[in-house]
């Protein structure tokens, strides 16, 4: 290597600093320029210092039903706010984009080469590790910054970047219209910055710097039309359900530290080589499941999964990028990492499958009914995200790495290209409202299609050797139960993508005859990435070919040196083919179903079709509890949230409006008890302040008494 | 004292250290314990600030019992502190107590908690 | 008591701060409120000369030396954290510029008191002897009184400064009766007599006691529970720069003394004070960090957060088993927790344009649309406080957490890192408030380029101390008690 690995987060984080400087500068000069305007138009307001009406006007909401729209474009703002002159948005477009590809051009100079000579010897090469600096050495801990690059980290490099500078490619046509243009290219390089940190970190603690940096950009790019209150609500979802995840992280880097002594990777090898420190299983099992929750967390696994459908608030290249294709994958690629201690706790293992699998198919089972173009994608890709754990629940850690991958393609393709339909819409993603766009935006047509086919599993393209290896994977462990579970999700994938697919495009279109005149296709910086990103759904999965199928699964092969041991059981090739064929076969009746029933020319925006509404009348209660996404969130609500926001009106007082002069429910004795605690010390008058002070003197002496 | 005295009483054979030193610090402690009920019960934040000083200078009392006992006379030098810290102390206390009166018309504490929770 | 004429050159900074509060503070009588400024900035003058008086024999390489018969120590240990504390006296004195100019009150003594409470904590962190210490620590708090209640007329200054005033002075007592026991039990007031004492005699039941008094008195100093009670209440009335100095400087003496006297005064009791400072750090994380969740002055919760970083900071105290990790992990993480509230605190300054509008977390609201410098900013401070890497923060959590399980401490620890993540909630509201809530109204904001100076500096160190911490871990190192 002629360039040091640090190069490849660093150039985003260049990227941010000057796209964010620049916006800020440029940000000033234009507030100061509308503030002169306002004075001017309002000589007689005084000196203005008085609490006039905001600048820019148009912030209240007149459409109440926009919530969860990707509101894009003037939209969001008034008309008095213009957007950025043609030549600022240039320099934040090449700078954010340029930003990002070259650190994709350096980090494909390193991969590639690893890749070859790796495949090329025996077992892999070794990781190569460097210590960009000393971060901090006290008592007897040291740990660096340090990269780390190995076949794991080079796969996550890879598409990370690639993908990721397409997006913001994408970024660049579809945010044209925003005032925040420059602000909102800091933040996606900030993100690349913290993304890249994460999959190359060579320890625990600054793969947390990433984690935490990802989270902290994608909270704030959800938040980005932060005048939206819907907007506003999904971050908080997505922050407290993180702060869960988080939690069971930061345990978890401390219980490693406790297991091996070190938080640097190497753990991994100790606990390959069998070096436990003589530390009782059981508290291996508890630093998996505690890793395992962080990684649920950041992979909106079931239970903490609702804060991701809700994240599709944010814009949609954010929704490809982070929710999609790179940071949703990084609980996945954190099991991945701690392969090895995972083995170690076959039954951490088993709850991962399930946890896995039971995700995969509730989230598949609520996609199946949604009208939201985006919210389809978002369930989509929480059940995918299941599909992943529930391969290295298994032990096939690199099934669900391969999974990770291609998903990245198809899914980054599917999001771009509901951002195309949006834009084309006019910001409708009711998909009610769609249909027989096929001829006007035929370019997002057929990249859409190609990544339908893909997710649907049907060979040969990428969707399907993933997903095949992964329910094969289930097969031969010996869990016939996630296998099932698996292939039914398989089915309902391919119904629900069909479904997405012939409600936007085929039949008739069921939006107004205005609407229908404003459907245009999308300039080229957004449609050149789709086709890419296409190319990719398209052909990626030859790379993993397994044996059974003539191939030598190179991907596999490559992944191996990085990844634990699995001991795959073998089945014979004829349950192969069959295990094959009942994947095809069942992805194919999906699309069946889901073509008869949608896309037909007789279609409404009431009935988008008729069998399917038969079918939901049929269900008799569960189909509107499935639409409602399970009740979930109304669940969580009555069963979770109502109890603990009366256990603890102070904990919930922190984030909700304040209950106003602390009424507290004389029925919930804890109520009191919380409440009364911080009451209790602090009551604002001395002598109880002094009476406190004296029974801590008192208690304290007991204490050291009695002891 | 005066040195005739003294010899005096050493003559007749009483000690002039006739209470014992244990004493001085049961008193010592009694008056730290009556000041320490006076700043939990009084409510006018002077009679809680002379209970206070009624702490300090049990403090007082015990150093220099201690002092007396260990025959260290840094026990006698940190009194003269003591003394000097809590005069600076009333000083102050004062001032606030009356700027206090000033903006609230009271010094009862039971009704100065405009800052709670 | 021997004294030689040489002692009187370690004091020197001292003296000189001394006689530069003395001299401002008659100066301050005799200026107009215009020219109450060049009090201000001869202040800090006077406060960047002492720290040369105390760099100038440091970088000549003179070792750690006693003073006045084991009184007063010149070691390494107390020059960081007189650094430290004159750092924090200059913060607040750019914060109070326009701050206190603004305000209807005259603004010259406030400075001469600023220096007296700094002067006090520097002999009280090169305190060795109780006494001293005593002495030192009586004159920081009673400038802090009169600092506390500087806006008189405001009745939430004044009633802060009183309860400060009942609290500090019953708590003194407390503290000083822990002290006479202690001299009653081993015969001398020097920390290092005090040691060798405990040594050599037998365990007495008075001296146990004498050791709980002062634990308990300096607990009500660093703020940690259930001796906080005062914290929040003066922190929300006492002015704001005033609350940001309350928050740092003191707390900062306090545990520079509180170490000293518990590592190399009391160390051979540390079965018996660990427990109460367990007992005392775990209390002390939960009511803080609970306490924060529902407030809504940033004053206030600011006040909470800071009680709970007294908790974790404890822990640090705690790993006296393996000590010198402990402590270099206390040093780095109050440096941290320095620059880190001062931030917040001044981001606070800047919204409060008038009287004590501008301190809701409501204030904050669509902050990072009207002035997103300093919402970043703002934001880098919060993930700091809350411990999110690549931040100072992180940093000293990282170490003292390290260094409590190093010590055995794993309940605590996992109490520590419950409470970190109970405590992103309340400082995410404000992050909340600034990114995702649309702003009403005009914003207030005072355009300050002092108090801007202080925060950015503030800022890059927070990022830079978390970004490569190694030079700090180093200095810390060197400085530890011998």
């Amino acid at each position: 290597m002629t360039y040091p690995l640090w190069l490849i987060p660093a150039l985003p984080l260049a990227g941010f600093l000057v796209n964010g400087l620049v916006a800020l500068i440029a940000g000033w000069q234009r507030a100061a320029g509308r503030t002169a305007a306002w004075r001017e138009a309002h000589p007689d307001a005084g000196h203005g210092d008085h609490g006039h009406a905001p600048h820019g006007g148009g912030h209240g909401h007149d459409d109440p039903a926009g919530h969860g729209h990707d509101s894009h474009g003037a939209h969001g703002h008034g008309p008095s706010v213009p957007a950025l002159p043609y030549w600022q948005r240039l320099f934040h477009g090449v700078v954010g984009v340029g930003a990002t590809g070259l650190s994709c051009v350096l980090a494909l100079g390193v991969v590639v080469p690893f890749v070859r000579e790796s495949l090329a010897s025996e077992n892999g090469l070794p990781a190569v590790v460097e210590t960009a600096y000393r971060w901090m050495s006290a008592g007897p801990y040291v740990l660096d910054i340090a990269f780390r690059l190995d076949a794991l980290s080079a796969l996550m490099l890879s598409f990370v970047t690639f993908v990721g500078t397409l997006i913001h490619l994408y970024s660049v046509g579809y945010m044209q219209d925003e005032e925040g243009f420059g602000r909102f290219f800091a933040y996606l390089n900030l993100f690349m910055f913290s993304m890249l940190t994460l999959v190359m970190a060579n320890s625990l603690p600054v793969l947390f710097i990433g984690w935490e940096g990802v989270g902290l950009c994608s909270y704030l790019l959800i938040g980005y039309y932060y005048d939206k209150d819907f907007a506003a609500a999904a971050g908080k979802k997505a922050f407290v359900t993180n702060r869960v995840g988080d939690f069971g992280m930061v345990l978890g880097i401390f219980g490693i530290f406790a297991l091996f002594g070190t938080a640097d990777f190497s753990f991994v090898d100790m606990a390959r080589h069998g070096a436990m420190n003589g530390h009782a299983p059981l508290s291996v099992y508890a630093v998996c499941l505690l890793l395992f929750l962080g990684a649920c967390g950041k992979s909106a696994q079931v239970p903490l999964y609702v804060w991701l459908p809700d994240a599709m608030a944010g814009p949609t290249p954010v929704s490809a990028l982070i929710h999609a294709a790179t940071m949703v994958t990084a609980g996945v690629y954190l099991v991945a990492r701690c392969s090895a201690v995972f083995v170690l706790a076959p039954d951490a293992l088993t709850v991962v499958a399930w946890v896995g699998a039971a995700t995969a198919i509730f989230a598949a089972s609520i996609g199946l009914a949604q009208n939201d173009i985006k919210k389809v994608l978002a369930y989509s890709t929480v059940s995918q995200l299941g599909y992943m754990f529930l391969a290295c629940g298994v032990g096939a850690f690199g099934a669900g790495m391969f999974h990770v991958f291609t998903h990245a393609f198809f899914k980054a393709c599917l999001f771009l290209g509901s951002g195309s339909v949006i834009m084309a819409m006019h910001h409708e993603q009711d998909m009610r409202a769609m249909g027989g766009l096929r001829p006007k935006i035929p370019q997002t047509y057929w990249t859409m299609m190609i990544a339908t086919v893909a997710i649907a599993g049907i060979p040969p393209l990428a969707g399907f050797f993933s997903k095949d290896q992964i329910l094969g994977a289930a097969f031969g462990a010996g869990h016939p139960g996630l296998f099932a579970v698996g292939l039914v999700t398989a089915g309902m994938t391919a119904f629900y993508m069909f479904r997405l697919a012939r409600m936007t495009f085929f039949g008739t279109f069921r939006g107004s005859k205005e609407a229908e005149g404003h459907i245009h296709e999308s300039p080229a910086t957004m449609t050149v990435p789709l086709w890419v990103l296409a190319a990719g759904a398209l052909g990626l999965g030859f790379l993993g070919v397994p044996e059974v199928l003539g191939g030598s699964n190179t991907f596999m092969r490559f992944l191996a040196p990085s990844l634990a041991a699995s001991h795959p059981h073998e089945v014979s090739i004829a349950t192969e083919y069959l295990l094959m064929g009942m994947s095809v076969a069942v992805a194919a009746a999906g699309i069946l179903v889901a073509w008869r029933w949608y896309g037909a020319a007789g279609a409404t925006p009431q009935v988008p079709s008729v069998q399917a509404d038969a079918f939901y009348r049929g269900t008799g209660p569960l189909g509107p509890i499935v639409a409602n996404k399970w009740n979930v969130d109304e669940g969580i609500e009555a069963l979770v949230l109502e109890p603990f926001r009366k256990i603890g009106t102070a904990l919930w007082r922190g984030f909700d409006a304040l209950v106003i002069d602390g009424v507290i429910n004389a029925s919930a004795f804890l109520v009191e008890l919380t409440g009364d605690l911080a009451r209790f010390f602090t009551t604002g008058n001395v002598r109880n302040y002094i009476l406190t002070l004296t029974l801590g003197v008192l208690t304290f002496t007991l204490y050291v008494w009695i002891r | 004292m005066n040195p005739a005295t003294m010899s005096a009483a050493a003559a007749a054979g009483v000690s002039v250290m006739s209470v014992a030193p244990s004493a001085y610090l049961v008193v010592g402690t009694i008056l730290f314990a009556i000041g320490l009920a006076g700043a939990l019960l009084k409510r006018n934040a002077l009679s809680i600030f002379l209970s206070i000083e009624l702490m300090m200078n049990a403090v007082n009392l015990l150093f220099l019992t201690y002092a007396r006992m260990r025959g260290d006379a840094a026990g006698q030098m940190v009194v003269f502190f003591v003394i000097a810290i809590a005069a600076a102390e009333a000083a102050i206390g004062l001032a606030i107590f009356v700027a206090l009166f000033r903006a609230r018309q009271t010094v009862d504490v039971d009704k100065i908690n405009f800052l709670k929770w | 008591m021997p004294f030689a004429p040489s002692d009187m050159a370690l004091i020197v900074p001292e003296l000189f701060l001394t006689a530069a509060g003395l001299v401002l503070l008659v100066a301050a009588t005799a200026v107009s409120r215009a020219q109450e400024k060049q009090i201000a900035l001869w202040s800090i003058a006077s406060l960047v000369v002492t720290g040369f008086l105390l760099a100038v024999p440091a970088s000549a390489g003179a070792g750690a030396r006693s003073a006045f018969g084991g009184m007063f120590a010149a070691d390494g240990y107390s020059l960081f954290f007189k650094v430290l504390i004159l750092a924090a006296g200059v913060v607040t004195i750019l914060f109070s510029l326009r701050f206190v100019g603004d305000s209807p009150y005259p603004g010259g003594e406030y400075y001469g008191l600023l220096l007296f409470a700094t002067v006090g904590m520097m002999f009280m962190v090169s305190g060795t002897h109780l006494i001293s210490i005593y002495v030192a620590l009586e004159l920081m708090a009673l400038s802090q009184y009169v600092l506390a209640g500087y806006f008189k007329r405001e009745t939430k200054s004044i009633e802060a400064a009183a309860k400060y005033f009942v609290l500090g002075a019953f708590s003194s007592g407390v503290l000083l009766y822990g002290i006479s026991l202690v001299f009653g039990a081993t015969g001398s007031l020097s920390l290092a007599a005090v040691s060798r004492s405990i040594v050599l005699g037998p365990k007495s039941p008075l001296l146990v006691l004498g050791i709980i008094l002062v634990a308990c008195g300096l607990f009500f100093k660093i703020a940690s529970a259930p001796f906080h009670v005062w914290a929040p209440d003066v922190y929300e009335g006492a002015p704001t720069p005033i609350s940001a100095f309350f928050a740092v400087g003191p707390k900062l003496a306090a545990y520079a003394i509180f170490a000293r006297i518990f590592f190399s005064g009391f160390g051979h009791n540390s079965s018996e004070w660990t427990v109460i400072i367990a007992a005392s750090s775990a209390l002390t994380m939960v009511v803080g960090n609970v306490g924060a969740l529902m407030q809504q002055n940033v004053k206030r919760m600011l006040g909470y957060s800071s009680i709970g970083h007294a908790g974790y900071a404890l822990l640090g105290l705690l790993a006296y088993g393996s000590k010198d990790f402990g402590l270099s992990s206390i040093l780095i993480y109050l440096t941290a927790y320095a620059l880190m509230n001062l931030g917040a605190f001044g981001l606070v300054v800047l919204l409060e344009t008038k009287g004590y509008a501008g301190e809701s977390v409501d204030d904050f609201n669509g902050l990072a649309k009207k002035n997103p410098l300093a919402a970043g900013v703002m934001v880098l401070f919060l993930l700091s406080l809350a411990g999110i890497p690549p931040t100072a923060g992180f940093v000293g959590k990282y170490l003292l957490f390290s260094a409590a399980m190093q010590a055995g401490w794993f309940w605590l620890t996992l109490l520590a890192v419950l409470m970190s993540a109970v405590s992103l909630f309340y400082y995410f509201r404000i992050v909340r408030a600034m990114y995702l809530v649309e702003g009403t109204g005009e914003l207030r904001w005072r355009e300050e380029p002092a108090v801007t100076v202080a925060i950015l500096a503030c800022a890059a160190l927070t990022l830079f101390l978390g970004v490569y911490p190694q030079p700090l871990i180093a200095l810390a190192k060197a400085c530890l008690l011998s």
